[in-house]
């Protein structure tokens, strides 16, 4: 990359922005078709349970009803949901897009009606009679795999999924040698993605033409064409999915859903437009939930604090089903367990438990966030236990810049990193030093400052192919129109990421253009070459690239046209306000739309050359990419309450070079933020009748402008050896590197208490019993007044 | 998200609102600022065959000065009453506690006398209500009534409110020099709504505690009165001493509700808590120490 | 049973006849086809549907199309014509704009009208007050900091406007 640029690496206002801010954009629910029907689903109240009749003839005869539909309506029609992961040993456990004889989660959709309008649509839901058999549910997932549980398949009489086991050096020596051994149970809660826009699906069948299009609130727009083709039985030509404006996805819409393949098989069975969008109590329901892993630690440590080797045993709660991915995630956080330290041995066990719950599957991070938690964590109670500064334990414990590229015992390769200057500058940032003494001076008052630090890193740009269950490259086309306009069609399909905007940098930066000049298309398989789909920080570090070497391409080929042209060697050519310039001979140029038209009349091309102004990519990176950072939160706990108030937040990240700050920015701090959501506030309970008891926003907390500090955020730079951009991912980093931050604060503040763990969420209740229940290790020394209420909590039970 | 069918009245003065709501009985549900009910009815948990928007009604829209009293039409929304100048001068109190309700587009929409008739156990204005010994005018086609606040609110959203009568007016005192209120809320941080709300009021007379109210929301099925804690202060000199020892009697004999976000242990505690800080600030803004 | 109704969007006399339940966001949406107005739940939780309605910021999901009646309803596709505007932008989306206050865009409409109605109450608010003015607006993208900074140079915007 040139070091010079105009618009790469500066902070552009977005290109997206204007028919957002005007709210003309068009989201799926905004779309409306001539004749379009409503669809709308019948959901189980049951967790687990045997249907034993459908009776749909009251809603069959409701006012502006066209049609109820069961699973022996559609049997045979439409095939089970697609699971793209699939590991050694693992069970099957296929999910019926309409539930067949059996439900086996609350929110499982049992049958569907078609009405004229939505509010007709809501009267006829109530009128669909379902007689069940309860059974009894799992619930818990440590109980589902133990003896004797309910079983929800066949063929995993023990509701184990499978096992995934992994070792790496020599752990039992690491334990022989070990002057301690540290252990934990740490869990990692089952949280909702909550995207603003609920999922919607539009789909319509044009019987002349026989062609089917979907528009579905995906992040995965060829991806679901190839599989509603196999579920429907259609061939995949006819079949046109788009995405339209896509509000938010954190993983959620990096799927395959049953009502995706019910609405678009509706709209072929009706011959008119379906349309149907979620509820956000379906959202709760039946999207995608994620994390909900038990982890069990064992450390052996020599007394300086150094790690030998570290053993861990998770149970994954996978739910009910198999989605598109369910089964990988835990994976994931398996080969991430090593975090950003020298782990000489590891074992690993991962066993993934069904429950009769929805399914868990990619939520923003998936899968590192919990191995970031666990080692971060980890690193604390080591540190706690050898009473040692956790900036300390974690120095000691460094791969250094020189060990790069990083083999890890989980048989990653880490591809660049100077973990200890990101920990020095958060460190420097955050006045790590003075808030020590400031707290030190605060517990003296009876006040609770806790200091959290984490140092991760993270597994990025989903990635090589022969580590993805459904390919890891990506495509871009790029197109020089003859009016001298460029378009840059992206498989990536990004949904609040802003890479209309960073791809027409990179586009206006390479050929001497504006970013006015550069448009980006995606998320319409009829437009653009085939592509996987954003998600695992994935669209700028291999979208990108592959939009990167496109227009390399284009403009190599108008390096030759401008030379032959031009009478000049092609490889001195610069190009820049829209004309390509000679190096060696003065101010010599010609115009781009010159040397653009010479491409397309095709009178005056070099020989040989073909015409035309477009070059595809099909990028495949050659490894992953790996980017860290560090994070200090600072909190205080209210003694009397166990409220813990968030004041200050310092974020450095190095995801390598940058395409727009101000997008990378956007991207830290919603990542943090969701963070705090993990930490602080958000929990999917279910009760023992599996029963969602969180299952709307009156009960499921999410961070509100007022929970938070005003985020301090820095980066370092460490470009990525991966691809020639050296760009290495943002979208999940604030949310990895956040929550083990935020929970070691609360930690560190309760210290004093003689905590040395605390579960997510930090609920108000769970701390204060923390402070008010445990009889101090040693007595903080608090004054009388808190010392008087805290005695007055113990007389009042 | 969808209401069931309903059949829609918007009487223009009251008493067409009453002669609908004696014709209709049961089937009908007032609407106010709906800030309740469209919630329930959005998810069925509701579903009445008449809705009757007492929106267009005339008249219940007010706060004004009476012979000492401020007298609060039901219709007044809580962003009337966060921001009246009127009530913030004689009665802060109330602004305060609407002030503490939802967000600003909920406070901009739902009414003091739709919050107070529902009556939601983790509603806000209950505390304050009791607090400041209001009086709550109810109209029906038999003629005017009026309870006080002690008495209205009977369990978890029931009320003194009769088959036929509607909630129109809301009579709090002016607050006198000496006296000082305040309302202290712990939130549920999902839905706003209050864990624990108590709101506190008390007159300070030669350095005593001369005269001392104390409203707690959240904590049982219907909002109450503290007299345990008001006892154990009344005619005292206020010390920072007394007042923690007196709020800890703040949920006695009080069957705690128990939920997701707060067990009835941690709930009782917690109405020890807020009682002392609502008492704390209430006595410093009657000395006139602090704002 | 259908009610007739006759309100002003946008500036805009419309006379409808709608069912007594219809809400105001779908008379919205699905009558006059304003989809700048988003659902983002059923419980008035989330503040997509956020509209000014006389002036003032209301969650519409949770007012009935005909408690509007009589009334004027401004929705993000009218916010630029509102007093204040220039050059077709509001002070309020031109600060969105300028600092990044949007990812995918579905709570923007919400968070623009309810930041309009808090400069038009309150012309130079605090970090505090902005982000107490936007509790009943959730976004899942931004992390808020960068919609606080929108507001905040819509402020200072409207402050230079007015000189």
């Amino acid at each position: 990359m040139a070091t010079a640029t105009k618009y790469i690496g500066k902070p552009l206002k977005r290109k997206e922005d204007p028919r957002l801010i005007h709210g003309l954009a068009h989201y799926v629910d905004d779309l409306v078709l001539a004749g379009m029907l409503h669809a709308g689903f019948v959901r189980s109240p049951h967790a687990h349970a045997l249907i034993k009749f459908v009776d749909t003839s009251k809603a069959q005869s409701a006012p502006g009803v066209v049609a109820v539909l069961t699973a022996e309506d559609v049997r045979g029609q439409i095939g089970a949901v697609p699971c793209a992961a699939v590991l050694p040993d693992m069970k099957a456990a296929p999910r019926p897009v309409l539930a067949t004889g059996r439900v086996r989660f609350v929110g499982e959709a049992v049958a569907v009606v078609i009405a004229s309008d939505r509010y007709a649509l809501r009267d006829a839901l109530d009128l669909v009679d379902v007689d069940y058999e309860s059974l009894t549910p799992v619930v818990d997932p440590e109980k589902a795999i133990s003896k004797g549980a309910p079983v929800l398949h066949e063929p995993s009489p023990d509701n184990v999924a499978y096992r995934w086991e992994l070792e790496g050096g020599d752990i039992k020596k690491a334990f022989k040698q070990a002057d301690k051994v540290i252990r934990q149970r740490i869990l990692n809660q089952r949280l909702v993605p909550v995207a603003m826009e609920p999922r919607g699906v539009l789909a319509e069948y044009k019987p002349g033409e026989k062609t089917l299009t979907v528009w579905s609130s995906t992040q995965i727009p060829h991806l679901l064409k190839t599989q509603l083709a196999a579920m429907l039985g259609a061939p995949e030509h006819s079949v046109r999915v788009i995405t339209p404006e896509v509000g938010g996805g954190f993983g959620s819409k990096l799927n395959v859903y049953p009502e995706e393949a019910v609405i678009a098989h509706l709209a072929m069975r009706l011959g008119r437009p379906v349309k149907w969008v979620e509820t956000r109590r379906e959202n709760f329901l039946c999207t995608i939930h994620g994390r909900d892993q038990i982890g069990d630690v064992e450390a052996a440590v020599t007394k300086d604090g150094v790690l030998l080797g570290v053993k861990w045993r998770i149970v994954a709660d996978l739910g009910a089903y198999y989605q598109l991915l369910t089964p990988l995630i835990p994976t994931l956080t398996g080969l991430m367990l090593a975090g950003c330290y020298k782990v000489p041995a590891i074992r690993i066990e991962i066993i993934g438990a069904l429950t009769n719950k929805m399914s868990t599957d990619a939520y923003r991070g998936a899968g590192r966030p919990e191995a970031t938690y666990y080692i971060e964590r980890l690193m604390d109670l080591i540190a706690a236990e050898l009473k040692k500064d956790p900036a300390e334990i974690r120095r000691k414990n460094f791969p250094q810049p020189k060990d790069f590229p990083y083999a890890t015992p989980t048989g990653v390769t880490y591809d660049s990193a100077n973990y200890q200057k990101s920990l020095d500058l958060a460190l420097q940032k955050s006045g790590y030093a003075k808030l020590r003494k400031e707290q030190a001076k605060l517990r003296k008052q009876g006040r609770y400052l806790g200091i959290g630090l984490s140092t991760y890193v993270e597994i990025c740009a989903m990635g090589p192919s022969s580590a993805m269950p459904a390919g890891g490259w990506e495509s871009a086309t790029v197109r020089v129109e003859p009016t001298g306009k460029v378009t840059i069609l992206t498989g990536a399909s990004p949904h609040g990421q802003g890479q209309e905007t960073s791809f027409a940098q990179m586009g206006a930066e390479i050929l001497g253009l504006t970013p006015d000049d550069v448009h980006v298309v995606h998320g319409d398989t009829a437009a653009v070459p085939y592509g996987i789909g954003t998600f695992g920080s994935r669209g700028t570090a291999v979208g990108g690239t592959a939009a990167y070497k496109s227009l390399i391409k284009l403009r190599d080929k108008l390096a030759q046209i401008a030379g032959h042209l031009m009478g000049e060697d092609p490889q001195k050519l610069v190009f820049g306000d829209g004309r390509i310039w000679s190096k060696s001979a003065g101010n010599k140029s010609i115009g781009l739309i010159e040397a653009i038209g010479a491409a397309y009349v095709a009178k005056t091309l070099p020989p040989g050359m073909e015409p035309g102004l477009d070059a595809t990519t099909f990028f495949e990176p050659s490894n992953f990419t790996f980017p860290f950072g560090a994070h200090v939160c600072v909190v205080e706990i209210d003694a009397e309450t166990g409220d813990v108030r968030l004041l200050k937040y310092v974020a450095v990240d190095d995801c390598g070079n940058v395409l727009n700050p101000l997008l990378v920015e956007g991207q830290v701090h919603g990542g943090i933020v969701q963070a705090v959501g993990q930490a602080m506030f958000e929990e999917a309970v279910y009760d023992e009748h599996g029963q969602l008891i969180t299952g709307e926003l009156m009960d499921y907390a999410l961070p509100r402008a007022g929970a938070l500090p005003w985020m301090e955020t820095h980066r370092t730079v460490t470009p990525s050896p991966v691809n020639p951009l050296g760009v290495k991912g943002v979208g999940e980093a604030g949310t990895i590197g956040a929550t083990p931050a935020i929970i070691n604060a609360v930690v560190d503040a309760l210290a004093p208490f003689g905590v040395r763990h605390v579960d997510m969420p930090a609920k108000r209740e769970r701390i204060w019993k923390l402070m008010h229940e445990a009889p101090p290790r040693r007595a903080p020394r608090a004054p009388a007044k808190a010392a008087a209420r805290r005695q007055a909590g113990r007389r009042a039970k | 998200m969808i209401p069931a069918p309903f059949e829609y009245h918007a009487p223009k003065s009251l008493e067409e609102a009453l002669r609908l709501l004696d014709r209709h009985g049961d089937e009908a549900k007032l609407l106010a600022g709906g800030h309740s009910l469209l919630p329930m009815m959005k998810l069925r948990l509701a579903a009445p065959r008449f809705v009757i928007d007492l929106g267009r009604l005339k008249g219940l829209d007010y706060i004004r000065e009476e012979q000492g009293m401020i007298a609060i039409g039901a219709m007044t929304t809580h962003a009337e009453i966060e921001n009246s100048s009127l009530l913030r001068a004689k009665c802060p109190l109330l602004s305060e506690t609407a002030a503490a309700i939802g967000d600003v587009q909920v406070r901009n929409r739902g009414t003091l006398g739709g919050s107070l008739a529902h009556a939601d156990p983790a509603a806000d204005y209950p505390a304050s209500i009791l607090a400041l010994e209001a009086q709550m005018t109810m109209n029906s086609s038999m003629g005017v009534r009026a309870v006080d606040a002690a008495e209205f609110f009977l369990d978890m959203l029931t009320t003194q409110l009769r088959p036929g009568e509607i909630l129109t007016e809301i009579r709090v005192p002016a607050l006198g020099k000496g006296t000082g209120a305040a309302y202290c809320k712990l939130s549920q941080p999902a839905s706003g709504y209050a864990v624990v709300g108590v709101a506190a009021r008390v007159t300070l007379a030669a350095g005593k505690l001369a005269q001392i109210a104390v409203g707690v929301t959240g904590v049982g099925p219907k909002a109450y009165r503290a007299v345990n804690v008001e006892d154990a202060l009344r005619g005292k000199k206020a010390s920072e001493k007394l007042l923690a020892e007196a709020a800890r009697h703040a949920a006695r004999g009080v069957e705690a509700l128990a939920d997701l976000h707060a067990s009835a242990g941690y709930r009782s505690e917690m109405a020890a808590v807020f009682t002392r800080r609502a008492l704390e600030r209430a006595v410093a803004r009657a000395a006139g120490t602090k704002a | 049973m259908s009610v007739e109704i006759q309100v002003r969007v946008n500036g805009q006399p419309h006379q409808s006849h709608v069912e007594p339940r219809t809400l105001l966001v779908h008379y919205l949406r699905e009558v006059l086809g304003l989809t700048g107005t988003h659902v983002g739940c059923e419980t008035s939780l989330c503040g997509a549907c956020t509209v000014l309605l006389d002036g003032r910021a209301v969650k519409s999901c949770t007012v009935l199309a005909v408690q509007a009646d009589g009334a004027s309803v401004t929705t993000i596709e009218g916010v630029s014509g509102l007093n204040g505007s220039n050059g077709g932008l509001h002070p309020v989306q031109e600060g969105f704009w300028e600092k990044h206050g949007l990812q995918c865009g579905f709570c923007t409409p919400g968070m623009i009208c309810a930041s309009v109605e808090l400069l038009g109450k309150n012309p130079n608010p605090s970090e505090a007050e902005i982000r107490h003015a936007l509790h009943g607006n959730l976004c899942r993208c931004t992390g808020y900091q960068k919609i606080i900074e929108s507001v905040r140079y819509a402020a200072a915007k409207m402050k230079t406007r007015k000189r």
